[in-house]
């Protein structure tokens, strides 16, 4: 047998279940970290595949397909379920085996979509997971009666444990060599009176092969009594949501300077040991402080995405969606919106990838699209300088600083211009697609250390490999543009002031003058595409600032001496709104597979920004600060 | 329907059953029917919200509770249904109707 087996070809065994059964625990204790996360061709659906080796030799390729209640595709992480399992997908024939993961505790659900399976004609496994909470609760299932009724060997798993693992494998290896059950595909949409009817016949299987639990599990009801409160439950997500976004605040900060510092550096190490001249400048300013832009995320994507995997794995992230949805909903988002635009205020990279929680596409693309109002933390420095520079320390009623004023007004514009954003696009351009809020409330279960390890290393690898590949050139590019070409000899302004980025901030300061911007304020823009705080160094550059250190101070009494109160102003207003991030929209090219959607972004923010600056501009040109 | 029920006596009434879109939390009873008609505009057709209701077992006969409420304006709900506990909207609640018991328990 086990010679037999190492000859035959690496068989292909695709993983199906509903959401919350444990089937990516089941795919981890698998695969282990042979795993690879790509992207199925034309969409953004994750293809997550590993490999396993069994006992006889012999290569197992073992593929995770996103959770399902039922073939009938209503997403497009579900049409992607579907599609892999008819073997409709290109290039990509059905899979040899199809392993069904269902929760032992709740199979009565997932008994309809084994009876659709069925008729799939592929051969198939039920693994029964979670089996130890299934026993601890004195659930009774009739393992030979059910495998009888559903026509497929049964095993039971716990994933976590890793037990039942090699039975598993056993079973999915040797229907690979019997082909036990394979027919022709009967499967067809079904229509309502199908559904019943499959309702009806998993109901009689359940009855006679489960016997209710002797001790039901009476933890997650009491559990949802005090977070699903209609007030306290709020004051609680309140609470976590406020650690959560401290969290990813505060504690990224030593870990990116450090990888800032680090990077700074080395091009400095670099730039001393090679030749001055393009080189040492391209791989010095271009390519390590390129790379070093890249990694400099991932702080707050880990710490975001830990988060999330515990809420996720723990069962809270429906009951928050359930809390949030009337308050979202007003806004025209989905009640999943909420994480990825609280995380955007620390940055709006790791915002848009945690949409990943929000099924479906149109939902989806508004919360990615308003994502960038919220004020991220790279706008901060932008902020604090003009306003230190042009807005008095004073205070107003007595207790309130004007300066902090001023700050809070920029964070609340963001916040008011996203939700009426988001309620626009909702409202007019894709009108009435309000999907309907239907979601399971898992049981709680504590998340495993394991499982939410893995998943955040896949996750850091996806947006190093994947986002880093579209930021990185980006970079590159600007680069290129504050390089070249270079000034002429005996030029007595900064060299920034003759190259390219030089050049095109000279042609769009004509289109800039009536939001109150001069040339050096438009030159800035263009670096600044980099990232919003390197507006504040280019600043520093074409005003000549030299000292490195005592720049933000030095450059604070150059700009009041240099621009009006009211180009001032008109200079937030534009950093409110504007996409002044290439990242970001390397980002959402890579979440949306297409360039129309970062062109969407880019094109909305920037008109949004100019009326902003424009009105802002002339108010208060009006109001005698010109 | 409302046409018809409004010849019916008031006892008859309590007996035909209510739409979960009104019911209040502790409200428990046996579901008599699904449709996909909810009385507003909706994103997906009746027979798709009937099937999406279907699947996730809001089927006739499956005993159904409400656990709890929204803050605001008590929307949406989270209700147990047979052993799972599923959220979703009024709105959507609505094209579900439900024999309740008398007294909530």
């Amino acid at each position: 047998m086990s010679t037999e087996a190492a000859t035959l070809g690496p068989a292909r065994i695709a993983l199906v279940g509903n959401p919350n059964s444990g089937k990516t625990a089941l795919f981890n204790a698998l695969t282990g970290s042979r795993q690879k996360v790509a992207n199925y061709a034309g969409v953004t659906v994750e293809r997550k595949e590993g490999a396993l080796t069994t006992a006889g030799g012999r290569t197992l390729r073992i593929l995770d397909l996103p959770g399902t209640y039922s073939l009938r595709a209503r997403s497009p992480d579900e049409v992607v379920t579907r599609d892999a399992i008819l073997g409709r997908l290109a290039g990509e024939p059905a899979p040899d085996v199809l392993v069904c993961v269902a929760d032992a505790t709740n199979l009565r659900l997932v008994l309809r979509l084994v009876l659709e399976l069925k008729q799939v004609g592929r051969p198939f496994v039920l693994a029964l997971n979670m089996y130890d909470i299934a026993q601890r609760q004195g659930l009774r299932i009739d393992l030979e009666r059910l495998g009888a009724e559903i026509g497929a060997p049964i095993v039971t798993t716990v994933a976590t444990r890793k037990r039942g693992l090699d039975d598993l494998i056993a079973q999915a290896e040797a229907l690979t060599i019997s082909h036990a059950g394979e027919h022709a595909s009967t499967w067809r949409e079904p229509n309502a009176a199908e559904i019943r009817a499959a309702h009806a016949e998993a109901q009689r299987i359940f009855r006679a092969c489960v016997k209710p639990p002797e001790r039901p599990d009476t933890i997650t009801g009491k559990i949802d009594d005090v977070l699903l409160n209609p007030a306290a439950g709020l004051l609680i997500l309140a609470t976590l949501l406020f650690v959560m976004f401290q969290a990813v605040f505060t504690w990224a900060t030593p870990a990116m300077d450090l990888i800032d510092g680090g990077f700074a550096a080395l091009a400095g190490w670099v730039g001393a040991h090679l030749p001055e001249g393009l080189l040492g400048s391209f791989i010095a300013d271009g390519l390590i402080a390129g790379v070093g832009s890249v990694l400099v995320f991932l702080p707050q994507i880990l710490i975001l995405f830990f988060f999330i995997l515990l809420l996720e794995d723990s069962g809270y992230m429906a009951r928050a969606a359930f809390l949030m949805d009337k308050i979202m909903g007003g806004a025209g988002l989905h009640g999943r919106a909420f994480i990825p635009l609280l995380s955007s205020f620390a940055c709006a990279i790791p915002g848009i990838m945690s949409t990943r929680v929000i099924d479906n596409r149109h939902d989806r693309l508004t919360t990615i699209l308003v994502a960038p109002l919220m004020t991220c933390s790279a706008r901060i420095p932008v902020y604090t300088l003009i306003i230190g520079a042009f807005i008095p320390q004073t205070t107003v009623w007595g207790f309130l600083s004007l300066q902090g004023l001023v700050m809070f007004g920029l964070y609340a514009s963001g916040i008011v211009s996203a939700l009426l954003v988001s309620f626009v696009i909702r409202k007019v351009f894709w009108r009435g697609t309000v999907e309907p809020f239907m979601m399971e409330l898992p049981t709680y279960r504590w998340p495993e250390p394991r499982n939410v390890l893995l998943n955040l290393w896949t996750r850091a690898k996806i947006f190093i490999t994947r986002a880093g590949r579209i930021i990185l050139p980006l970079m590159v590019l600007i680069w290129v543009l504050a390089t070249f070409p270079y000034p002429p000899e005996g030029a007595t302004g900064p060299a920034i002031d003759y190259s390219f980025a030089g050049i095109l901030g000279g042609w769009i300061e004509p289109l800039l003058r009536p939001i109150g911007f001069n040339w050096q304020m438009s030159i800035a823009l263009i670096p600044g595409m980099a990232a919003r705080e390197v507006a504040v160094a280019t600043l520093g550059t074409v005003y000549a600032v030299s000292d490195p250190d005592g720049a933000t101070t030095a450059l604070s009494t150059v700009l009041s001496s240099q621009w009006s109160l009211a180009s001032a102003l008109s200079f937030l207003a534009w950093y409110v709104f504007a996409p002044q991030c290439a990242p970001t929209l390397g980002v959402v090219k890579r979440e949306t597979n297409s360039w129309l959607w970062p062109t969407v972004m880019f094109v909305y923010m920037v008109a949004l920004a100019y009326l902003a600056a424009f009105a802002t501009y002339h108010t208060a040109v009006a109001l005698g600060a010109g | 329907m409302s046409d018809a029920l409004a010849f019916d006596s008031s006892t008859d009434l309590a007996s035909l059953g209510r739409s979960l879109g009104e019911a209040s939390r502790g409200d428990a009873g046996v579901i008599v029917s699904v449709t996909g008609q909810t009385g507003a505009a909706e994103a997906v057709e009746a027979d798709e919200l009937e099937r999406r209701l279907l699947e996730m077992g809001f089927v006739e006969g499956a005993h159904v509770e409400v656990l709890h409420e929204g803050l605001f304006g008590r929307d949406p709900i989270a209700v147990r249904l047979d052993d799972t506990r599923v959220a979703l909207r009024r709105r959507e609640a609505s094209a579900v109707t439900v024999k309740f018991d008398r007294t909530p328990t």
